[in-house]
C-alpha cells in the first residue's frame, strides 16, 4: 500500500471547480513535486494533504489510515508555506520550538534540538531575532527548520522559494534539495517552475485544470511529455509546436509552404487523424543550423532571424517559419546572426513529436538515443 | 507683495478666532478648578485646590466615578468578548449574506439608534426587568457599539493573513491554542483599541444612564455632574469645573493610548 494515497478526490470553490477526480499514490520517502501553471489546483492539492481544505469527495489516506475529515493538527505533517507564515510576534527560536512546544517537550530538550536544527542550517546566531528582522533568505530557512523540527509522516512545501530572488533561488534549492535527500522523509513539493521540480523530484505530476496531465520520472516527463500541454510547460525555452499536415505517403510534413522528411517508421506504426493534422514538436536543443558546408543532406526548414538572444553558454534563437515562430537554441559561443537573415534549420529526426491537433496527445513513440538528421 | 501679505495676514487672524473659539472651553476646563472664585470667564485668581476637595466631601460625586467604572469596564468587556469573537467569524468564514448582516448591523446601530430609539429601549429595559440596574445600561450601550467594533475589528483581522493561524494547525496545534498563542497576540492591537473605543464611549455616554436609571446611588458622574447646583438652584461652577477635570482625565488617557496605538503598522513573518 502506498503511503500516500488520494483517491478520487474533487474540490469545487464555488462554481469552480479546483480538483477534478484526482487519483494519486505516493511511496514512502519518494520525493514528488507538482508541477503546473498558476490555478492548476496544485496548491488546493496540497493544502487537501495538509488538511486545511476539506474535499467534497474521494478518500485521503496517509500512512494507511484515512484523514479525509481530520483536522490538520493530527495528521502528523509537516509544511512550508509560500509566505513562510512565521510567527511575528515570537523569536526565531521560539518559531521553530513552537510544534514541540505544543507537544510539551521538555524545556532542554527543546533547547537541544532546536540548537541542533539551526546549526544545520546555519541559523544560530539569528535564534533571538524576530522574523522580521531577518533576510528572506533566512526566513526560508527558519520555516524550513520550524517543519523540519517534526518528525512528520509528510514534508509538505509551497513553493518555498518563489519569494527569493533569483540568485538566492538556486543556492537555496541545491540546499533544499541536498538536506531533504539526507532527512529522507516523504516530500511533496509544489512549484510552478519546471526548473525546481526537474532539479529536485523523484517523480513529476504535471497538473493543469485539476486534472493530472501526467505522472513521471523528471526524464521522462522530459523526454516522453505525454500531450501538447506537459511539452509547451516543460523545458526552457519548452518544446516548439508546430501546426502541420502529415502526408502519409510521401512520408513528409507540412509546416506552412515547406515540407519537411519524417522518419516512416513513425508513420508505419502509428494511426493518424483522417485529415493528417497535428502538431508537431521538437525542442530547441534538438534544432541545428544548416551550413552548406554541412555534409548531409537532410531536409532541411527556411526562416527568417527574427531575434537572437545570447546568455553566455547558449544562445536562444526565434525563427520566423511562415505564419510560425520557432525557438532554437545553439550551444556554444555567441552567435552572430542578425533579425532578417536568413537560415536553414535541420530537425534531429529522432527527436520529432507528433501530437493529435484535436486532443493534445502524442501520437508517436519516442526511441531513447538517436541523433539522426 | 503687499497684496500677498494682506491676505496672508488676514488669513492668520481668521484662523486664530476659529481657534480660539474652539480652544477657549478647554482652557476654561482646566484653569477654573484651580480658581478661588471660579465663574464663566477664564480668570485663574488665586491658585486653590478647595474645589478639588468639596468634590471629594459630596459622598454622590465619589461613589458616581465607581458607577462609571462599572458601567464602562462592563460595556468594555462585553463589546470586546462579543465583537472579537463575532469579527473573526465574519473575517474567516464567508457564508451567505455576510456582509449584508454587517451592513445592516452597522445601520441600524449607528443611523437608526440613538435618540430615535430610546423610546423602545426603555420599554424593552422595563420589560426585561433591567430598568434602574447597572445591567440594562450595559446592555444597551454595548449594543449600541458592538456592530460598530465588529466592523472595525473585521477589517484588522482581514489584514492578519490566514497563514499564521494555518501554520499554527499544521504544527500541531488545536484550534483553541492556535487562537490562545497565535491569533490573539496578532490581533491585540486590535482589541486594545476596540477596548479603548468602548470605555470611552461609555464612560461619556450620558442619555442612556440619564433615561434608565432613577436612583441617584446608581448614576454614573455623566449624570451626576448634570445635578450640581447650589441651594438655590444655581450651577455650582466650582464644583462643576473640578469634577469636569476629573471626569475628562480617564477620556483623555484613552485617546493618549489610542493614539499610540493606532500609529502601527503590521510588520510580519511574511514575505510580500
Amino acid at each position: 500500500m502506498a503511503w500516500i494515497e488520494l483517491e478520487n478526490i474533487t474540490k469545487t470553490f464555488g462554481k469552480v471547480s479546483a480538483i477534478r477526480d484526482l487519483s494519486l499514490q505516493i511511496e514512502k520517502g519518494e520525493f514528488v513535486a507538482i508541477l503546473g501553471p498558476s490555478g492548476c489546483g496544485k496548491t488546493t492539492l496540497l493544502r487537501l494533504i495538509a488538511g486545511l481544505e476539506v474535499a467534497d469527495k474521494g478518500k485521503i489516506r496517509i500512512s494507511e489510515e484515512d484523514v479525509t475529515f481530520a483536522p490538520p493538527n493530527v495528521r502528523k505533517i509537516a509544511m512550508v508555506f509560500q509566505n513562510y507564515a512565521l510567527y511575528p510576534h515570537m523569536t526565531v527560536f521560539k518559531n521553530i520550538s513552537y510544534p514541540l512546544f505544543i507537544k510539551k517537550v521538555p524545556d532542554d530538550e527543546i533547547k537541544k534540538r532546536v540548537n541542533a536544527i539551526a546549526d544545520s542550517l546555519k541559523i544560530s546566531l539569528l535564534l533571538d531575532r524576530y522574523p522580521q528582522q531577518i533576510s528572506g533568505g533566512q526566513q526560508q530557512r527558519v520555516a524550513v527548520a520550524r517543519a523540519m523540527i517534526q518528525t512528520p509522516n509528510v514534508f509538505l512545501l509551497d513553493e518555498p522559494l518563489s519569494n527569493l530572488d533569483a540568485m538566492m533561488r538556486i543556492e537555496a534549492r541545491s540546499f533544499l534539495k541536498y538536506l531533504l535527500d539526507k532527512i529522507g522523509t516523504t516530500t511533496i513539493y509544489v512549484t510552478h517552475d519546471q526548473s525546481e521540480a526537474m532539479a529536485l523530484a523523484d517523480r513529476i505530476v504535471v497538473m493543469q485544470n485539476g486534472i493530472i496531465q501526467q505522472i513521471d520520472s523528471p526524464k521522462d516527463i522530459y523526454d516522453k511529455p505525454s500531450n501538447t500541454f506537459v511539452a509547451s510547460f516543460v523545458g526552457n525555452p519548452p518544446m516548439n509546436l508546430l501546426e502541420a499536415n502529415i502526408n502519409i505517403n510521401s512520408a513528409q510534413a507540412e509546416i506552412g509552404s515547406q515540407y519537411l522528411d519524417i522518419k516512416e517508421s513513425i508513420l508505419n506504426l502509428h494511426k493518424f487523424p483522417q485529415n493528417g493534422r497535428v502538431y508537431l514538436g521538437i525542442r530547441p536543443e534538438h534544432i541545428s543550423i544548416y551550413h552548406e558546408s554541412d555534409t548531409n543532406n537532410g531536409s532541411t526548414l527556411e526562416g527568417e532571424v527574427f531575434v537572437s538572444e545570447p546568455l553566455g553558454f547558449e544562445t536562444i534563437i526565434t525563427v520566423i517559419l511562415g505564419e510560425q515562430q520557432i525557438k532554437v537554441i545553439k550551444f556554444g559561443g555567441l552567435n552572430n546572426l542578425k533579425p532578417g537573415e536568413k537560415i536553414k534549420l535541420q530537425f534531429k529526426k529522432n527527436k520529432i513529436y507528433l501530437f493529435d491537433h484535436e486532443t493534445g496527445y502524442r501520437i508517436n513513440e519516442i526511441q531513447e538515443e538517436d541523433n539522426e538528421y | 507683495m503687499n497684496k500677498i501679505r494682506f491676505s496672508g495676514a488676514v488669513n492668520y487672524i481668521f484662523l486664530s478666532v476659529i481657534v480660539s473659539f474652539f480652544i477657549a472651553p478647554v482652557i476654561w476646563l482646566f484653569v477654573t478648578p484651580f480658581s478661588s472664585s471660579p465663574s464663566l470667564s477664564i480668570s485663574l485668581g488665586t491658585p486653590t485646590l478647595s474645589n478639588f476637595s468639596s468634590v471629594f466631601k459630596d459622598p454622590a460625586a465619589v461613589y458616581s466615578f465607581g458607577n462609571s467604572i462599572i458601567i464602562a469596564v462592563g460595556v468594555t468587556l462585553l463589546t470586546v468578548i462579543c465583537a472579537s469573537l463575532a469579527a473573526y467569524i465574519f473575517s474567516r468564514y464567508h457564508f451567505k449574506g455576510s456582509n449584508f448582516l454587517i451592513f445592516i448591523l452597522i445601520l441600524f446601530s449607528n443611523i437608526v439608534s440613538g435618540t430615535a430609539a430610546m423610546v423602545p429601549l426603555y420599554m424593552l429595559n422595563i420589560s426585561l426587568g433591567l430598568i434602574n440596574s447597572y445591567l440594562g445600561v450595559i446592555f444597551t450601550i454595548a449594543g449600541g457599539g458592538i456592530p460598530t467594533s465588529i466592523f472595525i475589528l473585521k477589517s484588522f483581522f482581514d489584514s492578519i493573513p490566514k497563514s499564521y493561524e494555518e501554520a499554527a494547525l499544521v504544527d500541531g496545534s488545536s484550534y483553541s491554542q492556535m487562537l490562545l498563542h497565535i491569533f490573539l497576540p496578532l490581533s491585540k492591537k486590535g482589541i486594545i483599541v476596540i477596548a479603548t473605543l468602548s470605555f470611552i464611549s461609555a464612560w461619556g455616554n450620558f442619555l442612556i444612564p440619564f433615561i434608565l436609571l432613577s436612583s441617584q446611588s446608581t448614576y454614573p458622574a455623566s449624570v451626576t455632574i448634570y445635578n450640581f447646583y447650589t441651594e438655590m438652584g444655581l450651577p455650582n461652577i466650582g464644583l462643576i469645573s473640578a469634577y469636569a477635570l476629573l471626569y475628562t482625565l480617564p477620556v483623555v488617557i484613552g485617546y493618549l493610548v489610542v493614539n499610540k496605538v493606532f500609529g502601527f503598522s503590521f510588520y510580519g513573518g511574511i514575505k510580500g
